[in-house]
């Protein structure tokens, strides 16, 4: 499909660890569209960091080891490029913003440093470019008094503040995917608000194309056009957003939505809690992997592991039952 | 302190300020706001939440009320008597009557211990029980909390954090307590994992008639599981109110600003939502500001906050605002 930005096809990550080989990452299909904000959403340990980490090569290796799959970026597969050329997309064409705005920044280089420095090596800047167009970029997520700021080292920033220049790094070089994992998990809530609704006011300045990784049900909500739901290293669920929290079609997503209790919640009601633990697969799993924690599980899915299939306009999911009936699928 | 029998903890100007040290001699150079004078009661039965930001007081509040810290002032009387008076011995004596669970399952568990002795230490430290009675209790309360009795020679390692938590809460109950304060006791677990645990709280309480303390940063889960909720700011409570009239009907600008920050899990109700998006980060509490300590981002703050303290008054029945302005929103 020409329209597609981003186009990964049945990649497959492992890990070799002392206790066996994890299949962290079982075939994960998906494309991504110019202008579309892509929620990946799962518990830990479900793959979804581990996906976006194998797409930019940053697996490392070993342990780890991108076993399948094609990952192909305007035209060309990201996992048959030389080191060389991975290092160019990455920072430059796909940038990233992480977690921890603490551990991604050096701590004993000025925060201008590490901005020139981008700048000077993905768009061959002289210095003095690179400082005025770090201003604008510091002034553009929103840092008061740029300007003095830049001979200031990263702990002289608060948590929000640090986060704001992870992100005016990654949209140096006027990226074309930003790819976040879990940008605000670190942040409080108030802070959160103010990081989302800067993304928010960038994506629509900019155009941005934007993966957005999270845990949290709620930010993707009011943030993603599209959701993906992960699942032990496979995706269940994909579906536009309004569509995935209105109708959700598989027991984990159901479960999950029905977990959360909501700052909107009028009655107190019981949570719906899905018994057991979330899987690390030392096997291809023959069954549904999750299928112990599913109070639908048929026969069916204790023999084979359902293919991620369309059961609406849009709307896929992996799953050999039909919830509204509990029977199987037609 | 009258005997109002409703009543099982009553908390007075309670202050905790934390000195700072600098140089050779160790001269005292400030100190630390924690808390700046609260006044709460807590209900027999009840689960009081009490919410805010991080650095903002709230597990100090929790440490200090169970005398974990020794406050700088104020008193704290549980079922009327003044814990800030008694003696080490008494004190000793006291805390059977309230316990703790933690944060982090992770590091609240002692690594080169068997669950058994785990759970059996405040038994053995109260001389509460002996011998065989130790393993039954120890197997009561494993039962209690819906884990397998045979666990009990194992090692925390060998569990994941949902089922530590249930450790923790099973360390917590065993000598009968009749007030839990709750630190953040699922913000380290995952999402499908949280539901159990706050299920298990809600059940226990019921079965017990446990009270509460309820900390934590999450607003949603605060909502479902409390009656009555406390929000705090730079070390003061700025509103306290049932579950149903802080959250629909909050009256500090701070709570409003705090709810309209939490995402929803639903695109619909989410894009519904007015917004207040909160300037700037929280002030440092080694230098907290005059007057209010709101004004500095408060969206409604005029010269008179910057003067005037607030006090935390009883705006209508049962609940309680520190506002000059809070009537604007009733």
């Amino acid at each position: 499909m020409p329209d597609l930005l981003l186009d990964v096809q049945g990649l497959e990550t492992q890990f070799k660890t002392p206790d066996g080989i994890v299949h962290a990452v079982n075939g994960v299909s998906f494309g991504l569209k110019e202008g579309e904000t892509l929620g990946l959403v799962g518990e830990s340990g479900c793959g979804k960091t581990v996906t976006m980490m194998s797409i930019l090569r940053l697996i490392a290796s070993p342990p780890g080891k991108i076993t399948a799959g094609k990952a192909f970026f305007l035209g060309k597969d990201l996992l048959q490029m030389t080191p060389e050329e991975i290092r160019h997309v990455r920072g430059g064409q796909i940038a990233m913003v992480f977690q921890d705005p603490m551990t991604s920044l050096n701590p004993v280089l000025t925060i201008g440093f590490q901005m020139e420095e981008q700048l000077m090596f993905h768009l061959g800047m002289t210095r003095k470019q690179a400082v005025i167009r770090s201003v604008e970029l510091l002034e553009k997520v929103g840092i008061p008094r740029a300007k003095d700021r830049l001979p200031d080292y990263p702990h002289q920033f608060s948590g929000g503040m640090r986060q704001r220049v992870m992100i005016a790094m990654a949209l140096s070089c006027d990226p074309q995917i930003l790819i976040a994992d879990e940008p605000t998990t670190a942040l409080d809530v108030t802070i959160q608000a103010q990081i989302i609704e800067l993304v928010k006011r960038l994506r629509d300045e900019l155009g941005m194309t934007i993966i957005w990784i999270t845990h949290d049900l709620g930010i993707i909500a009011g943030l993603a056009h599209r959701v993906i739901v992960m699942y032990g290293g496979f995706i269940i669920e994909e579906a536009p957003v309004k569509d995935l929290y209105a109708h959700p079609e598989h027991p984990y997503t159901i479960g999950l939505l029905g977990s959360l209790p909501r700052v909107d919640e009028k009655e107190r009601h019981r949570l719906y809690s899905i018994e057991g633990l979330p899987p690390v697969l030392y096997a291809l799993p023959q069954a549904c992997p999750f299928a112990p924690r599913c109070k639908w599980a048929l026969d069916q899915c204790w023999k084979e592991n359902p293919k991620l299939e369309l059961v609406s306009t849009d709307h896929r999911a992996a799953c050999w039952v039909d919830t509204k009936t509990g029977k199987t699928r037609s | 302190m009258s005997a109002n029998n409703d009543i099982l903890l009553h908390v007075e100007n309670l202050v905790m300020h934390f000195p700072i040290y600098r140089g050779v001699i160790r001269r005292q150079i400030g100190a630390v706001h924690a808390i700046d004078g609260i006044s709460f009661d807590v209900r027999r039965g009840e689960t009081l939440g009490l919410v805010g930001e991080s650095g903002c007081g709230k597990t100090t509040t929790g440490r200090t009320i169970l005398q974990l810290y020794k406050p700088t002032s104020g008193q704290v009387y549980y079922n009327g008597i003044d814990l800030v008076a008694l003696k080490r011995e008494e004190m000793r004596h006291m805390r059977r009557e309230m316990q703790m669970i933690f944060q982090d399952p992770y590091a609240s568990l002692n690594p080169r211990m068997t669950v058994k002795d785990i759970i059996a230490e405040p038994l053995v430290a109260h001389n509460a029980a002996s011998g065989k009675e130790i393993q039954e209790r120890v197997e009561q309360l494993l039962e209690l909390v819906k884990m397998n009795p045979s666990f009990a020679n194992r090692y925390p390692h060998e569990f994941s954090g949902g089922q530590r938590q249930r450790i923790g809460v099973a360390r917590a109950l065993a000598l009968q307590p009749s007030f839990i304060v709750c630190d953040e006791p699922i913000s380290a677990l995952d999402v499908s994992i949280q539901a159990q645990v706050i299920n298990l709280l809600e059940e226990l309480q019921e079965r017990l008639n446990l009270t509460y303390l309820f900390i934590a940063h999450d607003l949603s889960v605060v909502r479902h599981i409390s009656s009555r909720v406390a929000v705090m700011y730079l070390g003061i409570f700025v509103e306290l109110a049932s579950r149903n009239d802080l959250y629909i009907k909050p009256l500090h600008p701070y709570t409003r600003a705090l709810l309209s920050a939490v995402p929803i899990p639903d695109p619909v109700a989410d894009a519904q939502r007015q917004r207040v998006i909160l300037e700037g980060d929280v002030p440092s509490p080694v230098n907290p500001p005059s007057g209010c300590r709101f004004r500095t981002r408060c969206p409604i703050a005029e010269a008179f906050c910057a003067e005037k303290t607030p006090d935390f008054h009883e705006i209508k029945p049962g609940h309680f605002v520190a506002c000059h302005f809070a009537d604007r929103f009733l």
